[in-house]
């Protein structure tokens, strides 16, 4: 069976390439000043998150959340660089780009694949809407939300539908892709362009949404957590349900459907792409 | 059974080979030239859409008193070590005069007792650092427009320079690590005040264009490299554009720029030149400093700071 067009499968790729350059470089920029605070300011001595090190010697890496201080030494606060020497610093330098502290090659980074992202998820989204694929993949049809609980259950059983059912996406990755793609995606470039000082001055309204500047900094680095905890599921989903069969679908848009065992729960009601 | 496990490990093993590959090709592929070039178009981007969106006039969001940070964190430099302006912060800065001069048709040169008699502007504004962080700060000062308009610019003004009395780059200075920014930036490594230790300086300096300064400076006979900021006429004739001689309701601290400091809302706190002496007027900022219009720009910070 087809599976995906082209431009989702580009789309789709274009899109994973910018999520990570965008987490790896954010964190990069969040470096600068590991904490998080809540409003419009930052309130030094209370942040709601902190990464630092301690003044032992050699120091410590902890991180304090909402007050409570825990060990991350060798993570966050403290941890060891391409030199093999231990460094201040909130994310380690694995996990960074570049690995080097390097704020404005961090934004530089940010900033051009924000603009990739961006323009890639409205080519997605215009011909998800032209094409009728986006209804067709993320909008639970009524019976999806018929057998919602049963599906749930198959779901927590690891049971992955084949046959019929296995051409479209079930009740649970529809949601999950509507709440990614419709609130966790726009929130994001949101909260990132309610940082801005001059995007502060066009729309006033940004600031009210996310409640000041730095809780918008606080929503940002939530919700890239969050993507960051949708990435992992979507992909070890993937590992478990036949990733050869997957990836050939997202590289090639060819699919296979495996016959066998139990018939779909229903039999229609979809439009084939 | 056992197959899989070991098909695991080596997966596993591969990915990380894999990834530290990717992360140490995207590092080598982040300072190549032409590559650094392709990045900055979407800094460029965000320059162009700003402009497009924001009027001439939209002023930034101003807040009420009760709003004020109770500390208004002071950045980069902080006591600025050149004995011109220690003289000066002695005497108060009575002898203290601001240079207006460039392409205008009539050069000025005010004490803080003359600027304060031009019309002045309060506003409460946010600042955001580079690095992350905000406060509120409430500022008293002349609108730069002010100045301009008495100096008439020539038709082929297009920047306002600002030169500060604070010298930034030489060697030692710099290792000190916690005093050399300047403006309330200091990227890179004086981040969270807990993270300001050793490190940080010492790597900032080296990702930047310091030591290339450094070395130019020793060619040259050591001229001190002083702070320096530049904004286009869009920013210069904004309302919300004034040099402050007050912050909070008294006279402007030494920590946050005495006698004078540039406050352009609507940008990151790196364009808030501290400790400004003269202002020039320019078509082109190219011969200034290592010409990128500012001296965070030279160490590669985007000259727009919307964003
Ligand atoms: C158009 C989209 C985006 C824009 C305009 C944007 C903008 C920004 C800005 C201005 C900052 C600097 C914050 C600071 O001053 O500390 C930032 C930081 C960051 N960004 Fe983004 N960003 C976007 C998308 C994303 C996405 C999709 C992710 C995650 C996958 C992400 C992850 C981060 C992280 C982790 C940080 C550092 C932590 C923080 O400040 O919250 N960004 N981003």
């Amino acid at each position: 069976m087809f599976r995906h067009p082209l431009v989702i499968r580009v789309t789709h790729w274009v899109n994973a390439v910018c999520l990570l350059v965008l987490l790896m470089s954010g964190l990069q920029i969040f470096n600068a000043h590991p904490a998080l605070y809540w409003g419009k300011v930052s309130t030094f001595d209370a942040p709601l998150l902190a990464m630092s090190s301690t003044e032992d010697d050699p120091p410590k890496g902890v991180t304090t959340v909402l007050g409570r201080t825990f060990d991350t030494n060798g993570v966050l606060g403290s941890s060891t660089g391409a030199d093999g020497e231990a460094a201040d610093r909130g994310f380690p330098a694995w996990a960074t780009l570049p690995s080097d502290q390097d704020l404005t090659g961090g934004r530089s980074w940010h900033f051009f694949f924000a603009w990739t992202f961006v323009l890639n998820g409205l080519a997605y989204l215009l011909y998800g809407l032209v094409s009728g694929q986006l209804r067709f993949r993320v909008i639970p049809s009524r019976d999806q939300i018929r057998h919602f609980g049963a599906s749930i259950w198959k779901h927590l059983t690891l049971r992955f539908p084949q046959g019929d059912e296995a051409k479209r996406y079930n009740v649970i990755q529809k949601l999950t892709y509507l709440v990614v793609l419709f609130v966790l995606l726009p929130v994001q470039v949101l909260a990132g362009l309610a940082m801005s000082p001059a995007m502060d001055a066009a729309f006033p309204f940004l600031l009210t949404l996310f409640d000041g500047r730095q809780s918008a900094r606080t929503v940002h680095f939530v919700v890239a957590a969050l993507l960051v905890l949708f990435v992992v599921v979507h992909v070890v989903l993937i590992l478990l349900s036949g990733f050869r069969n997957k990836m050939r679908g997202m590289l090639t848009g060819w699919f296979v459907i495996e016959r066998k065992v139990e018939p779909a729960v229903s039999a229609g009601g979809e439009p084939r792409s | 059974m056992s197959r899989l496990p070991n098909r695991r490990a080596l997966l596993l093993g591969a990915s990380a080979n894999a990834a530290a590959a990717m992360l140490g090709g995207c590092d080598r592929l982040g300072n190549a030239e032409w590559f650094q070039r392709t990045l900055k178009t979407g800094e460029d981007a965000n320059l162009f859409v700003q402009r497009l969106l924001l009027g001439k006039a939209t002023l930034a969001p101003e807040y009420a008193e009760a709003d004020i940070s109770p500390w208004f964190k002071p950045n980069g430099t902080e006591d600025p070590p050149d004995k011109a302006y220690k003289a000066l912060a002695k005497g108060k800065f009575a002898k203290y005069h601001l240079v207006v001069g460039g392409l205008v048709e009539a050069p000025l040169k005010l004490s803080l007792a003359e600027l304060r008699q031009l019309p002045a502007r309060t506003q409460i504004t946010r600042h955001d650092c580079v690095e992350g962080w905000s406060a509120i700060g409430k500022w008293t000062g002349v609108p730069v427009a002010e100045l301009l308009d008495l100096a008439k610019l020539k038709p082929q003004a297009r920047y306002v320079v600002f030169h500060c009395a604070d010298t930034m780059d030489q060697g030692s200075s710099l290792e000190g690590g916690e005093d050399d920014g300047e403006a309330d930036e200091v990227p890179a490594g004086n981040a969270n005040p807990s993270m300001t230790k050793q490190s940080g300086g010492d790597e900032s300096k080296k990702d930047s264009g310091g030591q290339q300064a450094a070395d130019d400076d020793a060619a040259s006979g050591g001229t001190p490299v002083r702070f320096y900021e530049s904004i286009d006429l869009v920013d210069a004739f904004h309302p919300q554009t004034i040099l402050a001689y007050e912050m909070n309701g008294e006279a402007l601290p030494v920590s946050n720029g005495a006698p004078l400091r540039l406050r352009v809302e609507r940008n990151l706190g790196y364009k808030q030149a501290k400790y400004v002496m003269r202002i020039e007027v320019v078509e082109s900022f190219a011969n200034i400093g290592e010409g990128k219009g500012g001296y965070w720009e030279d160490q590669g910070y985007a000259w727009y700071a919307g964003i």
